[in-house]
């Protein structure tokens, strides 16, 4: 799988209430009027420069706090493609896998607002292209990465049956 | 080979022998859902297209997040929720029933050594009762209801000893707090954490409650403390089944072991935005404050209560501030009446509302106006939490909330307790 995009930077800690904040994400169930709201209280009017396929890039423990999956359907339905962070909270990471949202862990301290990135997930490698400077991923466990590759955890529940842990 | 509580726990739940690192399929216990995450749970159980659900008679829905309802939105939410437990006949606690964490327990459902799941971070507060608790994402709990099971990595176990006696006025609060500063908010991703020692053992259960429930602000996926006496007694309030505790083997193996001395602890708070930005209270003393907020999965139980009203009882909250309470749970809100708590909070000047998550979500009951502050015994400050950005948000325990609402500023309460 290789992906492409501008990286949109943010910093450690973006919990889930920054990510979607609890004013919407009770009373908003169709998730393409969620994802307008997606960082806003960070940056306001956030979703308006995305473009589809861009990633987020943040520091630390990405998506700590809530189990709210508003969190990752937001992310998702704005049109980022990838999250990319030093490291993630256990929920968020699960979550964000379960909808089939790419989440990559990497040192993310060489990318700056606006880099050019390409992720070749298969070599497990995000090449800075505005930077020239290649960034080795972590890399998913072969169950995790069935997952994506089955479309998220629903799909991959109906596909196998239950879930398949073991190829 | 000697094992931590969550791999004994988990390799019971999987029929095999589990070590930390392994991956496996585990029978879960029980499982629920609240307001916040059902709708997206029914969704998912639509698109898998689930005639029936393996869990049905281990899972159940709580409406507490905004209860009674504040707008269309979340109206439409409650009442998908309540069509979905009559189509599939499921328990569903409505409005009033209180916290989805308390509510499960004083059902009974959740017993040392269970596997149980919610589709709510704060789900890891049953830990307190020796269950590996954990929250989930709603497509995880739709599977878990509808296959009865669901896939979990056995974590590496960090220990938390705790022993010393807490000082007055000192709290189960103060101590999480500490911790939470002191390993910070991802210290402990991805592991579990056995809570002991002799401080720990000291707790009430409702204080233990307290400090199980804040371990996921550390990034824990479980907060375990071994049950004891008082543990066993709890239970017999709620439920007559067998109870079989589960205990660390000695020589289990642990990623880091760490140890506090209660006895040396001072009333502590977190500043915005980050529930680990932890200082003495002391460091605060006198910035005055808009609002006052006790209640929650974290502070909203009876001896929550009682320590409030002991210290309002007679007086009257600063006119400058506005105190709301919301009882954890409608038996903690009954009992609260029956003993006179409830009369000494509402003559001093509080808001008693709706058993339930209250303010602490942002939804409604109680948001801050732009450059606010709020003193809360909730366990989230983040920027937006209470549903305004511009507010301040700080997090202490039910004392010093109390003490803070009656002084109008925040105020170290150790002079103020009896």
């Amino acid at each position: 799988m290789k992906l492409k995009g501008r990286a949109h930077r943010f910093g450690d800690a973006v919990n889930t209430d920054y990510i979607i904040s609890g004013r919407y994400k009770f009373k908003i169930q169709d998730p393409k009027l969620l994802a307008r709201h997606v960082m806003e209280d960070l940056r306001p009017d956030f979703y308006k420069s995305i473009k589809k396929g861009d990633f987020l890039v943040a520091g630390k423990n990405f998506g700590c706090g809530s189990s709210r999956e508003q969190a990752p359907l937001a992310i998702k339905y704005a049109g980022i493609s990838a999250v990319i962070a030093k490291s993630f909270a256990r929920i968020f990471f699960r979550n964000a896998i379960n909808l089939g949202l790419l989440p990559i862990e990497c040192d993310t301290s060489k990318i700056k607002e606006g880099d050019v990135l390409d992720i070749d997930v298969d070599k497990g490698l995000v090449i800075n292209k505005t930077r020239k400077k290649e960034i080795d991923i972590r890399p998913l466990p072969d169950f995790m990465s069935r997952i994506i590759k089955d479309g998220g955890v629903l799909k991959h529940f109906i596909k196998h049956s239950g879930f398949k842990i073991n190829a | 080979m000697a094992k931590t509580i969550a791999e004994k726990i988990l390799s019971a739940h999987a029929g095999k022998d589990l070590r930390q690192g392994d991956y496996a399929l585990c029978k879960v216990d029980f499982c629920l859902g609240q307001d916040g995450t059902s709708g997206l749970i029914i969704d998912a159980l639509k698109e898998i297209g689930a005639k029936k659900l393996a869990a049905s008679s281990r899972f159940c829905m709580v409406i507490d997040h905004s209860a009674p309802s504040p707008n269309i939105g979340v109206s439409a939410i409650h009442k998908k929720m309540r069509t979905f437990a009559r189509d599939f006949d499921l328990t569903l606690y409505d409005i009033g029933c209180g916290v989805c964490h308390q509510v499960v327990l004083e059902s009974g459902r959740v017993l040392p050594g269970d596997l149980v799941v919610g589709a709510d971070s704060h789900t890891c507060t049953y830990g307190a009762l020796g269950a590996l608790s954990t929250g989930f994402g709603s497509a995880d709990l739709a599977l878990t209801l509808a296959s009865g099971r669901n896939w979990f990595k056995v974590p590496q176990t960090i220990k938390i000893v705790v022993d010393g006696k807490l000082p007055k006025g000192v709290y189960a609060k103060d101590l999480i707090l500490h911790i939470i500063g002191d390993l910070t908010a991802d210290g402990c991703t991805y592991n579990s954490v056995e809570f002991t020692g002799s401080a720990i053992r000291a707790l009430s259960i409702d204080g233990r409650f307290t400090i199980s429930n804040m371990a996921v602000e550390m990034g824990a996926k479980c907060g375990i403390m071994e049950p004891d006496k008082k543990t066993l007694a709890w239970l017999k309030k709620y439920t007559n089944k067998r109870i079989r505790p589960v205990f660390a083997d000695k020589g289990a193996v642990y990623s880091d072991i760490r140890h506090y001395d209660a006895s040396r602890l001072s009333p502590k708070i977190a500043r915005p935005h980050t529930v680990d930005n932890v200082v003495d209270m002391g460091k605060l003393k006198n910035k005055p404050i808009d609002e006052a907020f006790i209640g929650t999965c974290t502070n909203g139980r009876l001896e929550d209560l009682k320590i409030a009203a002991s210290i309002l009882k007679g007086k009257k909250v600063d006119p400058k501030v506005r105190l709301i309470v919301a009882p954890a749970s409608k038996p903690i809100f009954l009992e609260a009446m029956r003993s006179g708590i409830v009369e000494a909070l509402v003559n001093a000047g509080a808001n008693v509302v709706t058993p339930g998550c209250g303010p602490c979500v942002g939804t409604h009951n109680g948001v801050p106006a732009d450059g606010e502050v709020v003193i809360s015994t909730a366990n989230r400050n983040f920027k937006g939490r209470m549903g305004n950005p511009n507010a301040f948000i700080y997090l202490a325990s039910p004392a010093t909330v109390a003490v803070s609402a009656l002084r109008g500023r925040f105020t170290d309460p150790r002079r103020y307790v009896r």
